[in-house]
């Protein structure tokens, strides 16, 4: 679908250097690296925006290396919406399709069947300022896929949103996906994201691309520390998941049984943050689902934090602050008692 | 009721100095002048003709400066290149030498043997005392007035509207038309306004390279000249009320007009 070969740009604080990407069709492929990465300037070389200063970019086998971006067909939402703030939401959404000549009646019906898609019918003659961001990115997504592009390229969509707003859009990003057939090619600094949505991820460093690989490859074996760091992923567990009652999945790891507010069943992969996982000596009465006892398998003093390792039938990482690790008196081989929430657990 | 604090009854102080600086002349202008000599003025055929040779030529030397400003202005918002700072500079020049070395700098290059003058007179077209010689020293002293103001509106769209538009298959060309213009257009009417009230109240170049046709400000300078301050009062008066009223209608005209910020 997508093949770029050997893409260098030099451009003020920004660097790539010799990006090279394959992207299937139809394919989720996202993009993660931290802010100052060369994401975004990665994203507007594909869309033409920018040229390289080397390198070749062909969507289709076709080369667009030097194609102006209204000739490639290649859609394009940033984190900010940048909606039009002189048109209401259907003359943003119409924009790409009033380009085309087309007929006024045929617009109409297009921009309404993607609003009705979208759920923001009831908005047609709102201003976008007037829209909250939800509203506004959906607004976004809507116009760029009014012209049902081969490639869409979302820059941080999600990261000006609200947990709510962004959870509910990563499952019609999911579906718009799936539904229109479009490769997508997603931007972002936030791993939660990635492993929600995507079929591959690359991790872009300084401007050179360190990984590429499914979110399991990445999460199980980075390749590098600073993969391992980005990923921040400490407590990755397999198992099989099957229905748990009461709204929750539980997972059986061979060892033990872990709850999931997170629906799925089959092989899965768990992860659980350690800032999400509290400790005692004694047992406590907690909300929380997921409770195990065992002993302190291992001890890393991390300078502001302590890293333990406590082995509850399988290893999970916890982290105290150096005041807590004293207060608890702790050592190796002393049992302690490990809780976390089902909504903590992560599937993948 | 909001306490008032001693910093601001100090600044509020302080500050009512300069607003009163300004109002107590024009007002007292307004007031001492004398109703019947405006109206006789207001049937001068010669001082009605003053008016409109300033109103009409200010008007022209804004639309060329609109017309070849918003382009630079639009350069200079999305290119960063060498010597950028000096075409900056340039275009404020006319703003920090006095207007009668404008004059003259204008008179040396506009008379029909000058390097400019010279081919437009091949064309029949003279500067010296001539109507196109007040529209130029109004276009020199004005024009950065639009091209800056254009520049800031130009500045405020976010480039990467543009670039949205262009993934949805706008040109650039149709892209500055359908989205960076009409997101500057306050700026731009804005500047226009600046421009055309500040050609309006051009003198000093004007007086040096074409007195005639009289514009107001030097009608007003020829009538101070000749001892009748009253006839020189009376015609500022009416110039005054002119461009207050026009600044006071396009105010009213764009006021919420094209803002489109969203908080």
């Amino acid at each position: 679908m997508i093949r770029i070969e050997d893409l260098s740009r030099d451009w003020k604080e920004f660097k790539l250097t010799h990006i090279n990407l394959e992207v299937e069709a139809g394919e989720y492929f996202v993009i993660l690296g931290p802010s100052g990465s060369g994401k975004t300037m990665l994203l507007e070389l594909i869309a033409g925006i920018w040229y390289p200063d080397t390198g070749k970019i062909y969507i289709n086998d076709k080369e667009v290396t030097l194609l102006p971006p209204e000739q490639r067909g290649v859609g394009f939402v940033y984190q900010n919406y940048m909606l039009f703030p002189h048109k209401n939401v259907f003359e943003n959404i119409s924009f790409g399709l009033s380009l085309r000549k087309r007929d006024k009646e045929e617009i109409k019906n297009e921009v309404s069947g993607m609003m009705d898609l979208f759920g923001i019918s009831h908005l047609a003659n709102r201003m976008p300022r007037t829209l909250s961001g939800g509203e506004q990115q959906r607004t976004a997504l809507a116009r760029a896929l009014i012209i049902y592009p081969k490639l869409l390229l979302m820059d941080e969509p999600l990261s000006a949103l609200d947990r709510i707003t962004r959870e509910e859009l990563i499952v019609e990003m999911k579906g718009i996906n799936k539904k229109f057939n479009t490769t997508i090619i997603h931007v972002t600094h936030n791993f939660d994201e990635a492993l929600a949505l995507a079929d591959r991820i690359a991790i872009l460093r300084h401007g050179e691309i360190s990984q590429v690989g499914d979110s399991t490859e990445i999460f199980r074996h980075p390749k590098d520390k600073f993969v391992a760091d980005f990923v921040g992923v400490e407590n990755i567990i397999a198992g099989i998941a099957s229905e748990g009652g009461g709204q929750l999945t539980v997972v059986d790891t061979g060892n033990i049984l872990i709850y999931s507010a997170e629906q799925k069943v089959g092989k899965v992969n768990i992860t659980v943050r350690p800032e999400d996982i509290t400790l005692s000596m004694e047992k406590v009465s907690t909300s929380a689902r997921n409770v195990f006892k065992g002993p302190v398998k291992e001890i890393i003093d991390q300078g502001a934090l302590i890293k333990l390792t406590i082995d509850v039938g399988e290893p999970l990482v916890v982290f105290l602050t150096r005041q807590s690790f004293l207060d608890m008196e702790l050592n190796i081989g002393k049992n302690v008692w490990a809780y976390f929430k089902a909504t903590a657990v992560h599937l993948f | 009721m909001r306490k008032l604090d001693h910093t601001t009854i100090f600044f509020v102080f302080m500050g009512s100095f300069l607003v009163l600086f300004i109002l107590i002349p024009i007002a007292n202008l307004m007031v001492s002048s004398n109703l019947n000599s405006i109206i006789s003025n207001l049937q001068n055929s010669a001082v009605i003709g003053a008016i409109w040779v300033s109103v009409y030529s200010a008007l022209i030397a804004t639309i060329l400066a609109v017309i070849f400003g918003v382009p630079l202005a639009y350069i200079l918002a999305r290119h960063d290149f060498a010597f950028k700072g000096f075409i900056e500079s340039i275009i404020d020049v006319p703003i920090v030498i006095p207007h009668t070395v404008s004059g003259i700098a204008l008179l040396l290059v506009f008379t029909s043997s000058g390097i400019l003058g010279g081919p437009f007179s091949n064309l029949g077209i003279t500067f010296v005392n001539a109507l196109p010689g007040v529209i130029i020293c109004m276009l020199f002293v004005s024009s950065s007035f639009v091209v800056n103001s254009a520049r800031e509106g130009f500045e405020n769209v976010d480039p990467r509207m543009e670039k949205v538009a262009r993934t949805l298959g706008s040109g650039s060309m149709r892209t500055f038309f359908v989205i960076s213009l009409p997101l500057s257009l306050r700026s731009i009417v804005v500047g226009s306004i600046m421009c055309w009230a500040r050609a309006i109240s051009e003198f000093g170049s004007i007086v040096i390279l074409a007195y005639y046709p009289l514009t107001a400000p030097t009608l007003i300078y020829q009538q101070f000249e000749n001892f009748s301050l009253s006839g020189a009062t009376s015609i500022s008066v009416i110039l005054i009320s002119l461009c207050l009223a026009v600044f006071v209608v396009v105010r009213l005209l764009i006021r919420g007009w094209g803002v489109y910020d969203t908080d």
